[in-house]
């Protein structure tokens, strides 16, 4: 995906609640990524540690928590972490696979003084 | 130090930009595609052997995008159909803005059927809601049988598969089975249609089902 796109959306909103909550001085940013939105981790801390240089969040640590994809077998109910979207059911070998989630990209609080 | 609970999509401008798109489009009674493939898999033949079996049937316009020129409009212009085309100068997807410069100006009032030709693209259109109603992959034969495996967002989001240039099957090794069986596994209820622009096999049974859809 486009890691640097993201991060300007991303330091858009952390400023936004910066403003919003009369905060001068962002220490810590969190989101969540579903492990199937396609973003890599690392390149999204690169681009955020380029572009947030002279802004309120210019010394912000970004923590990335990653969310696990979830999905359930219909051939044996089972309830599956899935790395990909062709995974076979890892209790009966089934791909009759139904995809519930893990393609967020959230932004869940931020930390300031 | 103080806490401050956000909870926000990251994506949220283009998401918010998409459901205005996505209301517009259900005020004004049009049902929109997002027709997505790589370069030369045959969009815009798709676009010009479609339209021209609707004339009559369904009122219709389309949205461009490209990189650069504005060849694919011209040849749905040619098909008497308005064509609005978007030249992004770099940008490998259409997104949110580029959709809402366009609708400036069609009439979408008049319409039945708006279809969006995406940038040749398999990966990252895939990721940018346009308000769409259906997002519609096509495939040809030439470009491997491995596909939907390798690109598996694209066809567990699109409604519709066209399988395009299947005239070319006698002359490459392509396992059409495999096509249909990987894209059918990450979406079983998508519709696939094998099809090919230059002989017209397939296309009426694609025209029947869209115009069914599209008047359902």
């Amino acid at each position: 995906m486009h890691e640097l796109s993201i991060a300007q959306s991303l330091l858009g909103i952390v400023l936004d609640e910066a403003q919003r909550h009369g905060v001068n001085k962002v220490t810590k940013v969190v989101v969540r990524i579903g492990a199937l939105a396609g973003v890599v981790p690392s390149s999204l801390s690169f681009s955020f540690d380029l572009i947030k240089e002279g802004t309120k969040a210019a010394e912000a640590e970004l923590v990335i928590e990653q969310e696990p994809a979830q999905g359930v077998c219909h051939a044996c109910g089972a309830e599956i972490d899935m790395s990909s979207l062709v995974d076979q059911c890892p209790s009966c070998t089934s791909k009759d696979i139904e995809f519930l989630g893990g393609q967020e990209l959230f932004v869940d609080h931020i930390e300031a003084e | 130090m103080a806490e401050i609970e956000v909870g926000r999509s990251i994506l949220e401008a283009n998401e918010k930009l998409a459901e205005q798109h996505r209301e517009r489009f259900v005020a004004s009674g049009v049902k929109v595609l997002n027709l997505i493939s790589s370069p030369g898999a045959g969009k815009t033949s798709v676009l010009e052997q479609t339209l021209g079996r609707l004339r009559g049937r369904l009122s219709c316009a389309v949205i461009e995008g490209d990189v650069q020129t504005d060849e694919d409009a011209q040849r749905v212009a040619a098909c008497g159909v308005p064509a609005v085309q978007i030249e992004t100068r770099g940008a490998c997807h259409l997104d949110g803005p580029m959709i809402g410069q366009a609708l400036a100006v069609l009439d979408l009032d008049s319409l039945d059927l708006l279809i969006i030709e995406n940038v040749g693209n398999l990966v990252c259109p895939v990721d940018f809601d346009l308000g769409e109603d259906m997002k519609v992959a096509v495939l040809s034969v030439a470009e491997g049988d491995d596909k939907p495996s390798k690109y598996p967002a694209l066809f567990q989001q699109a409604g519709v598969l066209l399988v395009n240039k299947v005239d070319l099957l006698p002359y490459i090794d392509c396992d059409l089975e495999r096509i249909h069986r990987t894209s059918a596994q990450l979406n079983p209820t998508q519709k696939a249609f094998d099809i090919s622009c230059r002989t017209g096999e397939g296309l009426d049974e694609w025209i029947d089902w869209l115009v069914g859809w599209v008047k359902g």
